[in-house]
Protein backbone atom coordinates (compact mmCIF):
# COMPACT_ATOMS: atom_id res chain seq x y z
CA UNK A 1 0.00 0.00 0.00
CA UNK A 2 2.84 2.40 0.93
CA UNK A 3 6.35 2.00 -0.48
CA UNK A 4 9.39 4.20 0.16
CA UNK A 5 12.19 3.35 -2.24
CA UNK A 6 15.54 4.96 -1.31
CA UNK A 7 13.81 8.16 -0.34
CA UNK A 8 15.89 11.18 0.63
CA UNK A 9 14.32 14.50 1.57
CA UNK A 10 16.36 17.65 1.99
CA UNK A 11 14.35 20.77 2.81
CA UNK A 12 15.13 23.95 0.91
CA UNK A 13 17.86 25.98 2.55
CA UNK A 14 19.05 23.05 4.64
CA UNK A 15 22.06 20.86 4.06
CA UNK A 16 21.25 18.01 6.40
CA UNK A 17 18.66 15.59 5.01
CA UNK A 18 15.45 15.13 6.99
CA UNK A 19 15.25 11.61 5.56
CA UNK A 20 18.24 9.70 4.23
CA UNK A 21 17.87 6.89 1.73
CA UNK A 22 14.83 5.40 3.46
CA UNK A 23 13.26 2.25 2.06
CA UNK A 24 10.22 0.64 3.61
CA UNK A 25 7.10 -1.20 2.65
CA UNK A 26 3.76 -1.06 4.45
CA UNK A 27 1.12 -3.52 3.30
CA UNK A 28 -2.63 -3.01 3.01
CA UNK A 29 -4.39 -3.34 6.37
CA UNK A 30 -1.20 -3.02 8.43
CA UNK A 31 -0.91 -1.00 11.62
CA UNK A 32 2.47 0.68 11.92
CA UNK A 33 3.96 2.93 14.58
CA UNK A 34 6.59 5.46 13.50
CA UNK A 35 8.72 6.28 16.52
CA UNK A 36 11.78 8.40 17.13
CA UNK A 37 12.79 11.67 18.72
CA UNK A 38 11.58 15.04 17.54
CA UNK A 39 13.33 15.86 14.27
CA UNK A 40 14.03 12.21 13.50
CA UNK A 41 11.97 12.38 10.28
CA UNK A 42 8.59 10.93 11.34
CA UNK A 43 6.54 13.92 10.21
CA UNK A 44 8.53 14.19 6.99
CA UNK A 45 7.61 10.56 6.25
CA UNK A 46 3.92 11.31 6.80
CA UNK A 47 4.02 14.48 4.71
CA UNK A 48 5.65 12.68 1.83
CA UNK A 49 2.83 10.12 1.94
CA UNK A 50 0.25 12.93 1.79
CA UNK A 51 2.24 14.55 -1.00
CA UNK A 52 2.69 17.78 0.93
CA UNK A 53 6.28 17.51 -0.29
CA UNK A 54 8.06 15.68 -3.07
CA UNK A 55 11.05 13.52 -2.22
CA UNK A 56 14.42 15.00 -3.18
CA UNK A 57 15.54 11.53 -4.32
CA UNK A 58 13.84 8.15 -4.58
CA UNK A 59 10.17 7.30 -5.02
CA UNK A 60 7.13 7.20 -2.75
CA UNK A 61 4.39 4.89 -3.97
CA UNK A 62 0.88 5.02 -2.54
CA UNK A 63 -1.36 2.26 -3.84
CA UNK A 64 1.13 1.82 -6.72
CA UNK A 65 1.05 5.52 -7.67
CA UNK A 66 4.33 7.44 -7.71
CA UNK A 67 3.15 10.44 -5.71
CA UNK A 68 6.31 12.46 -6.43
CA UNK A 69 5.38 12.51 -10.11
CA UNK A 70 1.71 13.26 -9.52
CA UNK A 71 0.62 16.47 -11.27
CA UNK A 72 -0.96 19.14 -9.04
CA UNK A 73 -4.50 18.53 -10.25
CA UNK A 74 -4.36 14.83 -9.23
CA UNK A 75 -3.25 15.50 -5.64
CA UNK A 76 -6.83 15.99 -4.30
CA UNK A 77 -7.73 12.52 -5.63
CA UNK A 78 -4.76 11.01 -3.78
CA UNK A 79 -5.71 12.76 -0.56
CA UNK A 80 -9.24 11.39 -0.72
CA UNK A 81 -7.67 7.97 -0.21
CA UNK A 82 -5.84 9.14 2.91
CA UNK A 83 -7.43 10.27 6.17
CA UNK A 84 -5.29 12.39 8.47
CA UNK A 85 -5.50 13.04 12.21
CA UNK A 86 -3.31 15.55 14.09
CA UNK A 87 -2.30 16.11 17.69
CA UNK A 88 -4.20 19.44 17.81
CA UNK A 89 -7.45 17.98 16.30
CA UNK A 90 -7.84 20.88 13.81
CA UNK A 91 -11.62 21.14 14.09
CA UNK A 92 -13.47 24.20 12.83
CA UNK A 93 -14.60 26.09 15.95
CA UNK A 94 -17.68 27.65 14.33
CA UNK A 95 -19.18 24.33 13.22
CA UNK A 96 -20.97 21.63 15.19
CA UNK A 97 -19.62 18.09 15.49
CA UNK A 98 -21.91 16.98 12.67
CA UNK A 99 -20.92 19.92 10.46
CA UNK A 100 -17.21 19.34 11.08
CA UNK A 101 -17.49 15.77 9.87
CA UNK A 102 -19.86 16.68 7.04
CA UNK A 103 -17.42 19.39 5.87
CA UNK A 104 -14.97 16.72 4.68
CA UNK A 105 -17.63 15.36 2.34
CA UNK A 106 -19.09 18.73 1.31
CA UNK A 107 -15.79 20.13 0.08
CA UNK A 108 -15.19 17.14 -2.17
CA UNK A 109 -18.63 17.67 -3.65
CA UNK A 110 -20.50 14.67 -2.22
CA UNK A 111 -24.29 14.89 -2.50
CA UNK A 112 -26.40 15.84 0.53
CA UNK A 113 -28.11 12.43 0.63
CA UNK A 114 -24.77 10.68 1.04
CA UNK A 115 -23.66 13.17 3.70
CA UNK A 116 -26.83 12.57 5.72
CA UNK A 117 -26.18 8.82 5.89
CA UNK A 118 -22.39 8.72 6.13
CA UNK A 119 -21.84 11.33 8.84
CA UNK A 120 -24.07 9.59 11.46
CA UNK A 121 -22.35 6.30 10.59
CA UNK A 122 -18.92 7.83 11.20
CA UNK A 123 -20.07 9.47 14.43
CA UNK A 124 -21.56 6.18 15.54
CA UNK A 125 -18.23 4.45 14.88
CA UNK A 126 -16.40 6.90 17.14
CA UNK A 127 -19.20 6.79 19.75
CA UNK A 128 -20.29 10.43 19.44
CA UNK A 129 -23.64 10.21 17.69
CA UNK A 130 -25.40 11.71 20.71
CA UNK A 131 -23.09 14.75 20.66
CA UNK A 132 -23.52 15.64 17.00
CA UNK A 133 -25.10 19.05 17.76
CA UNK A 134 -22.36 20.16 20.17
CA UNK A 135 -19.70 22.70 19.34
CA UNK A 136 -16.05 21.55 19.55
CA UNK A 137 -15.32 23.74 22.60
CA UNK A 138 -18.04 21.90 24.52
CA UNK A 139 -16.17 18.60 24.16
CA UNK A 140 -13.25 17.06 26.04
CA UNK A 141 -9.90 16.59 24.28
CA UNK A 142 -10.57 12.91 23.76
CA UNK A 143 -13.99 13.63 22.26
CA UNK A 144 -12.55 16.27 19.96
CA UNK A 145 -9.97 13.79 18.71
CA UNK A 146 -12.78 11.31 18.06
CA UNK A 147 -14.51 13.94 15.94
CA UNK A 148 -11.27 14.45 14.04
CA UNK A 149 -11.01 10.69 13.47
CA UNK A 150 -14.64 10.56 12.30
CA UNK A 151 -13.83 13.37 9.83
CA UNK A 152 -10.71 11.53 8.61
CA UNK A 153 -12.61 8.27 8.21
CA UNK A 154 -15.98 9.46 6.89
CA UNK A 155 -14.78 9.20 3.29
CA UNK A 156 -13.61 5.62 3.92
CA UNK A 157 -9.93 6.16 3.05
CA UNK A 158 -7.58 3.26 2.39
CA UNK A 159 -4.95 4.79 4.65
CA UNK A 160 -5.29 6.63 7.95
CA UNK A 161 -2.32 8.74 8.98
CA UNK A 162 -2.18 9.86 12.61
CA UNK A 163 0.47 12.34 13.70
CA UNK A 164 0.79 12.13 17.50
CA UNK A 165 -2.99 11.71 17.96
CA UNK A 166 -2.67 11.11 21.71
CA UNK A 167 -0.07 13.80 22.31
CA UNK A 168 -2.50 16.19 24.00
CA UNK A 169 -4.64 13.58 25.77
CA UNK A 170 -4.73 12.03 29.22
CA UNK A 171 -3.88 8.30 29.44
CA UNK A 172 -7.50 7.20 29.67
CA UNK A 173 -8.56 9.13 26.58
CA UNK A 174 -5.44 7.93 24.78
CA UNK A 175 -6.43 4.32 25.35
CA UNK A 176 -9.89 5.08 23.95
CA UNK A 177 -8.38 6.66 20.85
CA UNK A 178 -6.06 3.69 20.33
CA UNK A 179 -8.98 1.26 20.61
CA UNK A 180 -10.76 3.31 17.99
CA UNK A 181 -7.77 3.31 15.64
CA UNK A 182 -7.48 -0.44 16.14
CA UNK A 183 -11.13 -0.84 15.18
CA UNK A 184 -10.61 1.23 12.07
CA UNK A 185 -7.55 -0.88 11.23
CA UNK A 186 -9.74 -4.01 11.44
CA UNK A 187 -11.82 -2.63 8.55
CA UNK A 188 -8.67 -3.29 6.44
CA UNK A 189 -7.64 0.36 6.63
CA UNK A 190 -3.88 0.83 6.76
CA UNK A 191 -2.98 2.90 9.83
CA UNK A 192 0.33 4.73 10.14
CA UNK A 193 0.80 6.51 13.44
CA UNK A 194 3.71 8.68 14.52
CA UNK A 195 4.00 8.79 18.29
CA UNK A 196 6.15 9.48 21.33
CA UNK A 197 3.79 7.56 23.61
CA UNK A 198 5.82 4.64 24.88
CA UNK A 199 3.07 2.93 26.88
CA UNK A 200 0.72 2.83 23.93
CA UNK A 201 3.30 1.34 21.59
CA UNK A 202 4.29 -1.19 24.20
CA UNK A 203 0.67 -2.21 24.84
CA UNK A 204 -0.43 -2.51 21.23
CA UNK A 205 2.49 -4.67 20.07
CA UNK A 206 2.23 -3.67 16.42
CA UNK A 207 4.93 -3.15 13.83
CA UNK A 208 7.34 -0.40 14.90
CA UNK A 209 9.57 1.60 12.54
CA UNK A 210 12.10 3.69 14.41
CA UNK A 211 13.76 6.69 12.82
CA UNK A 212 16.85 8.52 14.07
CA UNK A 213 18.34 11.52 12.27
CA UNK A 214 16.54 10.65 9.05
CA UNK A 215 17.58 6.98 8.99
CA UNK A 216 15.44 3.90 9.65
CA UNK A 217 17.25 2.30 12.56
CA UNK A 218 14.71 -0.39 13.39
CA UNK A 219 11.79 -2.08 11.66
CA UNK A 220 10.26 -4.64 13.97
CA UNK A 221 7.02 -6.65 13.86
CA UNK A 222 5.02 -6.72 17.15
CA UNK A 223 7.58 -4.29 18.52
CA UNK A 224 7.86 -2.00 21.52
CA UNK A 225 8.88 1.63 21.86
CA UNK A 226 12.45 1.07 23.09
CA UNK A 227 15.08 -1.28 21.74
CA UNK A 228 14.12 -4.29 23.85
CA UNK A 229 12.23 -6.97 21.94
CA UNK B 1 -22.74 23.46 -5.94
CA UNK B 2 -24.92 24.36 -2.96
CA UNK B 3 -21.87 24.31 -0.74
CA UNK B 4 -20.01 26.66 -3.12
CA UNK B 5 -22.91 29.13 -3.11
CA UNK B 6 -23.26 29.03 0.66
CA UNK B 7 -19.49 29.60 1.03
CA UNK B 8 -19.73 32.48 -1.46
CA UNK B 9 -22.58 34.07 0.46
CA UNK B 10 -20.80 33.63 3.80
CA UNK B 11 -17.67 35.18 2.28
CA UNK B 12 -19.60 38.18 0.97
CA UNK B 13 -21.14 38.80 4.39
CA UNK B 14 -17.93 38.21 6.30
CA UNK B 15 -15.90 40.55 4.11
CA UNK B 16 -18.60 43.19 3.72
CA UNK B 17 -16.32 46.23 3.97
CA UNK B 18 -13.72 44.95 1.54
CA UNK B 19 -16.45 43.81 -0.88
CA UNK B 20 -17.93 47.31 -0.69
CA UNK B 21 -14.55 48.88 -1.45
CA UNK B 22 -14.11 46.64 -4.52
CA UNK B 23 -17.61 47.62 -5.66
CA UNK B 24 -16.88 51.34 -5.29
CA UNK B 25 -13.49 51.17 -7.02
CA UNK B 26 -14.98 49.16 -9.86
CA UNK B 27 -17.94 51.53 -10.09
CA UNK B 28 -15.84 54.69 -10.42
CA UNK B 29 -13.20 53.20 -12.71
CA UNK B 30 -15.71 51.53 -15.01
CA UNK B 31 -17.79 54.71 -15.17
CA UNK B 32 -14.71 56.61 -16.32
CA UNK B 33 -13.86 53.87 -18.79
CA UNK B 34 -17.41 53.93 -20.16
CA UNK B 35 -17.39 57.73 -20.35
CA UNK B 36 -14.13 57.53 -22.31
CA UNK B 37 -15.69 55.03 -24.69
CA UNK B 38 -18.78 57.22 -25.18
CA UNK B 39 -16.65 60.30 -25.79
CA UNK B 40 -14.56 58.38 -28.30
CA UNK B 41 -17.68 57.36 -30.18
CA UNK B 42 -19.04 60.90 -29.98
CA UNK B 43 -15.87 62.30 -31.54
CA UNK B 44 -15.85 59.80 -34.41
CA UNK B 45 -19.53 60.41 -35.01
CA UNK B 46 -19.01 64.17 -35.11
CA UNK B 47 -15.95 63.86 -37.31
CA UNK B 48 -17.86 61.58 -39.68
CA UNK B 49 -20.88 63.79 -40.08
CA UNK B 50 -19.22 67.19 -39.95
CA UNK B 51 -16.24 66.35 -42.11
CA UNK B 52 -18.69 65.00 -44.69
CA UNK B 53 -20.59 68.25 -44.81
CA UNK B 54 -17.63 70.56 -44.62
CA UNK B 55 -16.10 72.00 -47.70
CA UNK B 56 -13.36 74.54 -47.98
CA UNK B 57 -14.56 77.97 -49.07
CA UNK B 58 -11.99 80.01 -51.00
CA UNK B 59 -13.26 83.61 -50.89
CA UNK B 60 -12.11 85.88 -53.69
CA UNK B 61 -11.34 89.59 -53.49
CA UNK B 62 -14.01 92.21 -54.21
CA UNK B 63 -13.93 95.97 -54.20
CA UNK B 64 -14.25 96.17 -50.44
CA UNK B 65 -11.81 93.50 -49.35
CA UNK B 66 -8.29 94.18 -48.16
CA UNK B 67 -5.48 91.72 -47.81
CA UNK B 68 -2.08 90.70 -49.16
CA UNK B 69 -3.47 89.10 -52.31
CA UNK B 70 -6.12 91.71 -53.09
CA UNK B 71 -5.71 94.95 -54.96
CA UNK B 72 -7.72 97.54 -53.02
CA UNK B 73 -10.88 98.73 -54.78
CA UNK B 74 -10.79 96.02 -57.42
CA UNK B 75 -12.57 92.71 -57.91
CA UNK B 76 -10.62 89.55 -58.64
CA UNK B 77 -9.60 89.53 -62.30
CA UNK B 78 -10.59 86.92 -64.85
CA UNK B 79 -6.98 85.67 -65.06
CA UNK B 80 -6.60 85.39 -61.30
CA UNK B 81 -9.86 83.45 -61.08
CA UNK B 82 -8.71 81.06 -63.82
CA UNK B 83 -5.38 80.41 -62.08
CA UNK B 84 -7.14 79.72 -58.78
CA UNK B 85 -9.62 77.38 -60.48
CA UNK B 86 -6.86 75.55 -62.34
CA UNK B 87 -4.80 75.19 -59.15
CA UNK B 88 -7.77 73.66 -57.39
CA UNK B 89 -8.76 71.42 -60.31
CA UNK B 90 -5.26 70.04 -60.73
CA UNK B 91 -4.94 69.11 -57.04
CA UNK B 92 -5.46 65.34 -56.62
CA UNK B 93 -6.92 65.90 -53.15
CA UNK B 94 -9.77 67.95 -54.62
CA UNK B 95 -12.88 66.00 -55.51
CA UNK B 96 -15.14 68.74 -56.76
CA UNK B 97 -15.03 72.53 -57.26
CA UNK B 98 -18.14 74.63 -57.35
CA UNK B 99 -17.99 78.31 -58.28
CA UNK B 100 -20.37 80.57 -56.34
CA UNK B 101 -20.88 83.95 -57.98
CA UNK B 102 -21.74 87.20 -56.18
CA UNK B 103 -25.35 86.82 -57.29
CA UNK B 104 -25.60 83.32 -55.97
CA UNK B 105 -23.98 84.39 -52.71
CA UNK B 106 -26.50 87.23 -52.45
CA UNK B 107 -29.44 84.87 -53.02
CA UNK B 108 -28.10 82.46 -50.40
CA UNK B 109 -27.61 85.37 -48.00
CA UNK B 110 -31.18 86.55 -48.47
CA UNK B 111 -32.48 83.03 -48.00
CA UNK B 112 -30.59 82.38 -44.78
CA UNK B 113 -31.13 85.88 -43.31
CA UNK B 114 -34.77 86.34 -44.23
CA UNK B 115 -35.71 88.13 -41.02
CA UNK B 116 -32.54 90.14 -40.61
CA UNK B 117 -32.98 93.95 -40.34
CA UNK B 118 -29.78 94.55 -42.35
CA UNK B 119 -31.12 92.58 -45.32
CA UNK B 120 -32.17 95.66 -47.29
CA UNK B 121 -28.86 97.47 -46.85
CA UNK B 122 -26.81 94.65 -48.34
CA UNK B 123 -26.05 94.82 -52.06
CA UNK B 124 -24.86 92.24 -54.56
CA UNK B 125 -21.51 94.00 -54.87
CA UNK B 126 -20.78 93.62 -51.22
CA UNK B 127 -21.01 89.84 -51.63
CA UNK B 128 -17.87 87.81 -52.27
CA UNK B 129 -17.65 85.25 -54.96
CA UNK B 130 -16.02 81.99 -53.90
CA UNK B 131 -14.95 78.48 -54.80
CA UNK B 132 -16.57 75.77 -52.71
CA UNK B 133 -14.22 72.81 -52.66
CA UNK B 134 -15.03 69.19 -51.75
CA UNK B 135 -12.06 67.06 -50.79
CA UNK B 136 -11.23 63.46 -51.55
CA UNK B 137 -9.96 62.97 -47.99
CA UNK B 138 -11.22 65.67 -45.59
CA UNK B 139 -8.28 65.03 -43.25
CA UNK B 140 -5.92 66.38 -45.95
CA UNK B 141 -7.37 69.89 -46.04
CA UNK B 142 -4.12 71.55 -44.96
CA UNK B 143 -2.27 70.71 -48.19
CA UNK B 144 -5.11 72.08 -50.33
CA UNK B 145 -5.29 75.26 -48.27
CA UNK B 146 -1.52 75.77 -48.56
CA UNK B 147 -1.65 75.53 -52.37
CA UNK B 148 -4.22 78.31 -52.91
CA UNK B 149 -3.76 80.53 -49.86
CA UNK B 150 -1.04 82.68 -51.43
CA UNK B 151 -2.54 83.08 -54.90
CA UNK B 152 -3.42 86.62 -56.07
CA UNK B 153 -7.15 87.27 -55.85
CA UNK B 154 -7.69 84.99 -52.84
CA UNK B 155 -8.94 87.06 -49.93
CA UNK B 156 -9.16 84.29 -47.41
CA UNK B 157 -9.92 80.63 -46.99
CA UNK B 158 -12.49 79.45 -44.59
CA UNK B 159 -12.42 76.00 -43.24
CA UNK B 160 -14.53 74.86 -40.34
CA UNK B 161 -11.89 72.38 -39.39
CA UNK B 162 -9.80 75.22 -38.06
CA UNK B 163 -12.48 75.64 -35.43
CA UNK B 164 -13.37 72.00 -35.04
CA UNK B 165 -9.88 70.60 -34.63
CA UNK B 166 -9.15 72.30 -31.30
CA UNK B 167 -12.52 71.04 -30.07
CA UNK B 168 -11.73 67.51 -31.17
CA UNK B 169 -8.30 67.80 -29.59
CA UNK B 170 -9.85 68.88 -26.32
CA UNK B 171 -12.34 66.02 -26.44
CA UNK B 172 -9.51 63.62 -27.23
CA UNK B 173 -7.56 64.89 -24.25
CA UNK B 174 -10.55 64.50 -21.94
CA UNK B 175 -11.03 61.00 -23.30
CA UNK B 176 -7.37 60.07 -22.74
CA UNK B 177 -7.57 61.60 -19.26
CA UNK B 178 -10.64 59.51 -18.47
CA UNK B 179 -8.92 56.36 -19.71
CA UNK B 180 -5.68 56.99 -17.84
CA UNK B 181 -7.58 57.65 -14.59
CA UNK B 182 -9.77 54.64 -15.21
CA UNK B 183 -6.69 52.51 -15.96
CA UNK B 184 -5.04 53.56 -12.71
CA UNK B 185 -8.22 52.87 -10.75
CA UNK B 186 -8.63 49.48 -12.40
CA UNK B 187 -5.04 48.66 -11.51
CA UNK B 188 -5.86 49.64 -7.92
CA UNK B 189 -8.95 47.40 -8.08
CA UNK B 190 -6.84 44.48 -9.28
CA UNK B 191 -4.31 44.95 -6.49
CA UNK B 192 -7.19 45.26 -4.05
CA UNK B 193 -8.60 41.95 -5.27
CA UNK B 194 -5.20 40.29 -4.85
CA UNK B 195 -4.84 41.66 -1.32
CA UNK B 196 -8.39 40.63 -0.44
CA UNK B 197 -7.72 37.06 -1.47
CA UNK B 198 -4.50 37.05 0.50
CA UNK B 199 -6.33 38.30 3.60
CA UNK B 200 -9.18 35.85 3.18
CA UNK B 201 -6.69 33.01 2.68
CA UNK B 202 -5.02 34.02 5.94
CA UNK B 203 -8.27 34.44 7.86
CA UNK B 204 -9.53 31.07 6.64
CA UNK B 205 -6.26 29.19 6.86
CA UNK B 206 -7.72 26.50 9.15
CA UNK B 207 -10.58 25.75 6.79
CA UNK B 208 -8.30 25.84 3.78
CA UNK B 209 -5.84 23.48 5.47
CA UNK B 210 -8.69 21.06 6.18
CA UNK B 211 -10.01 21.39 2.64
CA UNK B 212 -6.60 20.50 1.25
CA UNK B 213 -6.25 17.66 3.72
CA UNK B 214 -9.50 15.96 2.80
CA UNK B 215 -8.83 16.32 -0.91
CA UNK B 216 -10.92 19.30 -1.99
CA UNK B 217 -9.92 20.22 -5.54
CA UNK B 218 -8.36 23.54 -6.47
CA UNK B 219 -11.53 24.54 -8.29
CA UNK B 220 -13.64 23.85 -5.24
CA UNK B 221 -11.35 25.90 -2.99
CA UNK B 222 -11.12 28.73 -5.51
CA UNK B 223 -14.70 28.92 -6.77
CA UNK B 224 -16.33 30.71 -3.79
CA UNK B 225 -13.54 33.29 -3.88
CA UNK B 226 -13.90 33.78 -7.61
CA UNK B 227 -17.66 34.14 -7.32
CA UNK B 228 -17.35 36.69 -4.50
CA UNK B 229 -15.00 38.87 -6.54
CA UNK B 230 -17.08 38.41 -9.67
CA UNK B 231 -20.28 39.40 -7.87
CA UNK B 232 -18.60 42.50 -6.39
CA UNK B 233 -17.23 43.48 -9.81
CA UNK B 234 -20.52 42.94 -11.55
CA UNK B 235 -22.33 45.07 -8.96
CA UNK B 236 -19.68 47.75 -9.61
CA UNK B 237 -20.26 47.36 -13.37
CA UNK B 238 -24.03 47.56 -12.89
CA UNK B 239 -23.70 50.80 -10.90
CA UNK B 240 -21.36 52.18 -13.57
CA UNK B 241 -23.93 51.22 -16.23
CA UNK B 242 -26.71 52.98 -14.32
CA UNK B 243 -24.50 56.07 -13.92
CA UNK B 244 -23.66 56.15 -17.62
CA UNK B 245 -27.24 55.57 -18.77
CA UNK B 246 -28.43 58.32 -16.44
CA UNK B 247 -25.68 60.60 -17.75
CA UNK B 248 -26.53 59.89 -21.39
CA UNK B 249 -30.23 60.47 -20.68
CA UNK B 250 -29.73 63.72 -18.77
CA UNK B 251 -27.00 65.24 -20.93
CA UNK B 252 -27.87 63.98 -24.39
CA UNK B 253 -31.23 62.33 -24.90
CA UNK B 254 -33.26 64.81 -22.85
CA UNK B 255 -31.44 68.09 -23.47
CA UNK B 256 -29.72 68.03 -26.80
CA UNK B 257 -31.86 66.07 -29.19
CA UNK B 258 -34.69 68.56 -29.77
CA UNK B 259 -32.30 71.43 -30.39
CA UNK B 260 -29.78 69.73 -32.62
CA UNK B 261 -31.45 67.87 -35.42
CA UNK B 262 -28.49 68.23 -37.69
CA UNK B 263 -25.49 67.49 -35.51
CA UNK B 264 -24.68 63.89 -34.74
CA UNK B 265 -24.96 62.78 -31.14
CA UNK B 266 -24.48 59.39 -29.61
CA UNK B 267 -27.59 57.49 -28.64
CA UNK B 268 -28.59 54.23 -27.00
CA UNK B 269 -26.76 52.05 -29.56
CA UNK B 270 -23.44 53.65 -28.66
CA UNK B 271 -24.30 53.49 -24.95
CA UNK B 272 -25.07 49.79 -25.24
CA UNK B 273 -21.73 49.25 -26.96
CA UNK B 274 -19.92 51.08 -24.14
CA UNK B 275 -21.82 49.08 -21.49
CA UNK B 276 -20.87 45.83 -23.23
CA UNK B 277 -17.25 46.96 -23.23
CA UNK B 278 -17.21 47.71 -19.56
CA UNK B 279 -18.98 44.45 -18.68
CA UNK B 280 -16.22 42.54 -20.48
CA UNK B 281 -13.53 44.60 -18.74
CA UNK B 282 -15.21 44.00 -15.37
CA UNK B 283 -15.30 40.24 -15.86
CA UNK B 284 -11.75 39.96 -17.21
CA UNK B 285 -10.29 42.25 -14.56
CA UNK B 286 -11.92 40.34 -11.75
CA UNK B 287 -11.12 36.85 -13.01
CA UNK B 288 -7.48 37.56 -13.89
CA UNK B 289 -6.19 38.77 -10.49
CA UNK B 290 -8.38 36.21 -8.70
CA UNK B 291 -6.82 33.36 -10.65
CA UNK B 292 -3.31 34.71 -10.10
CA UNK B 293 -3.85 35.34 -6.39
CA UNK B 294 -5.63 32.04 -5.70
CA UNK B 295 -2.87 30.15 -7.49
CA UNK B 296 -0.42 31.84 -5.21
CA UNK B 297 -2.21 31.83 -1.87
CA UNK B 298 -4.64 28.93 -2.08
CA UNK B 299 -2.50 26.24 -3.62
CA UNK B 300 -3.35 22.60 -2.83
Amino acid sequence: MITFDNVTKIYRGQRKPALRDVSLEIGAGEFVFLVGRSGSGKSTCLRLMMREYRPTKGTVLIDNQDVGKLPGWRIPKLRRQIGVVFQDFRLLPGKTVFENVAYALQVIGRPGREIRTRVPEALDLVGLESLSDRMPDELSGGEQQRVAIARAFVNRPKILIADEPTGDLDPESSVGIMKLLDRINRTNTTVVMATHDQSIVDQMRKRVIELADGDVVRDQGRGVYGHAS
Amino acid sequence: MRHIWSETWTGLRRNGAITASIIVTMWVSLTLLGAGLLLNQQVSLMKGSWYDQIEISVFLCNTETVGENCTPGRDVTEDERTVIKQTLDSNPEVAEVFHETKEEAYREFRRTNEDSPILDSVTVDQMQESFRVKLVNPEEYQTVVAKVAGLPGVENIQDLRQWLDPLFRLMFMIQVGAWVTSGLLLLAAMLQIGTTIRMVAFARRRELAIMRLVGAGNGFIMMPMLLQILIASLIGALLAAVTLVTGVYLLITRNSEPSSQTSALIGWDETLFALGGLAIVAVVLSILPTLLATRRYLRV
